[in-house]
């Protein structure tokens, strides 16, 4: 599925969040809680998706593309319109603090809240994906759909089930991107660079490899940050994403 | 022969319009609307014919100001020369960006020409000599060309010929034999290449040809505004235009970037002057969408429909 809007859904999470949080409620809580919001969202999406596009046989090519890239458009807008183009942040207990690890170095809190959670959720995912029948069966629908519903299982149900689970993912992950630094509508344009950079660099659907492909991208992207300045650091995330389409489009893990 | 007379009464009717119209604001919106007809037509050679979706028509669009801008700096290269130039360094990137990503299908290859935009921005951002992130006023040339004595007229008359330029180009393409592959690689590339379709070289093709007519579009843009910065340059809402605009007028036919073009870029010019620029953007997201679930073939398509009483193709 040409779903472009994924990272525009990664900065209504952080949105989201920021309007729990002003209404006097933890970042983290809110993600939570968010996430059967999300979740329902997802669902409802896939399903005009799925009305209107691939049951009639037209999501292939350019229009599938093009109303992915209309509603990340229309989130990006409403966001710029509901709360302004300037950067927002949130506050809670564990920002702003840090913790001496050993002699001067010191780590952040909400660095390492952010991390927890990120490291948590990324491997709960992937013990779902590859130990449940649901989660087994959301990878084969991306190889095989025809010999899935052979199989039995109905591989409509399984996309859409699919498409919750990842938005619903996006309001966790929208709150740790509001924990970890302030946030303005245009980030998604940077994301759709971070996710699918990510993504093709671990190899299309491996989970472990997006771990180690996301270490690499970070520090990369630090590295980059702290030799060249900062003016250079939006473009690393694309550069590698073009260096790994052209040379190695499989990528580093994938089959 | 009627598309040549109608190109022709088309920039002659550009070329004698100081004389019946006074209105500053006609030329500056029609250049603005003369300007996505070319965007639209020069997505719709890569995007509708062959079926591959570039988001970073403000790439190829910046790429066409910034070389039009620096050789203006360095030597003040003529107005119709730095067309030319921004055309064949668009037109380049275009066969650059084709080489490494062609062989990606469907949303890799998008992804990829978001990639070059935000690294294209990225460098720009870095070069001082055309402003960087600043931005670059631009003194326009004191001496008026031919008879005209407004700048931004003279402006209106060049895009109104690059225009027709491009739609001609789009329309050679697609009635002749080139089209014809193109058509094969978008329905099904597979047996486009088993059949002896040489997909690899059109696809270069249409993304030069389509890179080059997007630079052309953005060489007079500094000269427009007198004044170019990276944001703007770069903005994401020619990309999001090039794509709606023949999306909403039809993607099969040459004429339908144009009514696209026409209808949501004067769409915009009116709500940005009656409402507000940021629900213009809006608009152009929700046309989209509407368009893509209830009129997947477009104007176009609604046209054969209703009027001829047609099945669409």
């Amino acid at each position: 599925m040409p779903h472009v809007a994924h990272p525009a859904f990664l900065v209504l999470g952080a949105y989201a969040t920021y309007a729990l949080v002003g209404l006097g409620m933890d970042p983290l809580v809110a993600g939570v809680v968010l996430m059967p919001v999300f979740f329902l969202f997802g669902l409802a999406v896939y399903q005009f998706y799925y009305m209107t596009f691939e049951r009639r046989g037209t999501d292939l090519g350019v229009r599938g593309i093009a109303f992915f890239f209309g509603i990340a458009f229309i989130v990006q807008v409403g966001l710029i319109l509901a709360f302004g183009v300037d950067q927002r942040m949130v506050d809670a207990s564990y920002i702003g603090t840090s913790i001496e690890v050993f002699g001067d170095v010191r780590i952040p809190q909400r660095m390492i809240v952010a991390f927890g959670v990120a490291l948590a959720l990324t491997t709960s995912l992937a013990l779902y994906l590859s130990k449940t029948f649901t989660g087994r069966a959301i990878k084969a629908v991306a190889q095989d759909e025809g010999a899935l519903r052979l199989m039995g299982a109905n591989p409509v149900r399984i996309k859409r089930w699919a498409f919750g689970i990842a938005t619903g993912t996006c309001a966790l992950a929208g709150a740790l991107l509001i924990i970890v630094g302030p946030v303005d509508p245009n980030l998604d344009r940077l994301y759709i660079g971070r996710t699918f950079c990510v993504v093709v660099l671990a190899g299309m659907g491996s989970m472990s490899g997006t771990l180690v492909a996301g270490l690499i991208l970070g520090v990369a992207e630090s590295l980059v940050l702290a030799s060249v300045g900062t003016a250079w650091a939006p473009a690393v995330a694309f550069g590698i994403l073009l260096a790994m389409l052209g040379v190695r489009p499989a990528g580093l893990f994938g089959r | 022969m009627r598309f040549l007379t109608g190109s022709l009464i088309l920039i002659a009717l550009a070329a004698v319009a100081p004389v019946f119209v006074r209105l500053e604001y006609f030329y500056f919106a029609g250049f603005v609307v003369l300007q996505f007809i070319v965007l639209a037509t020069a997505w719709n050679i890569l995007g509708g014919f062959a079926g591959y979706v570039n988001f970073g028509t403000g790439a190829f669009f910046a790429v066409g100001a910034y070389t039009a801008v620096a050789l203006y700096k360095w030597v003040a290269l003529p107005l119709g020369l730095q067309i030319l130039a921004g055309a064949a360094t668009a037109g380049l990137l275009g066969l650059g960006v084709g080489l490494l990503t062609l062989r990606l299908r469907g949303i890799f290859f998008s992804i990829a020409t978001i990639a070059i935009t935000i690294i294209l921005e990225t460098v720009v951002m870095n070069w001082t000599f055309v402003g960087g992130a600043k931005g670059l006023p631009i003194l326009r040339p004191t001496e008026m060309p031919l008879y005209f004595t407004n700048y931004t007229q003279w402006l209106f008359l060049v895009m109104t010929v690059i225009a027709v330029i491009a739609v001609a180009i789009a329309r050679y393409i697609q009635t002749g034999w080139i089209g014809r592959g193109l058509r094969a690689i978008r329905d099904n590339e597979g047996a486009a290449e088993c059949s002896g379709v040489p997909t690899l070289k059109l696809k270069l093709a249409a993304a030069t040809v389509s890179g080059a007519l997007m630079g052309a579009a953005g060489a007079p843009f500094a000269q427009y505004l007198s004044f170019i910065e990276p944001a703007s340059a770069f903005s994401l809402n020619y990309a999001v235009n090039a794509l709606a605009m023949p999306i909403i007028g039809g993607t099969a036919h040459w004429i339908g970037p144009v009514l696209g073009a026409i209808l949501l870029g004067g769409v915009q010019q009116i709500v940005t002057v009656t409402i507000s620029s940021e629900i213009n953007v809006l608009v152009v997201g929700v046309m989209l969408v509407v368009f893509v679930v209830v009129a997947p073939e477009g104007i176009l398509g609604l046209w054969r429909r209703y009027v001829l009483k047609k099945a669409g193709p």
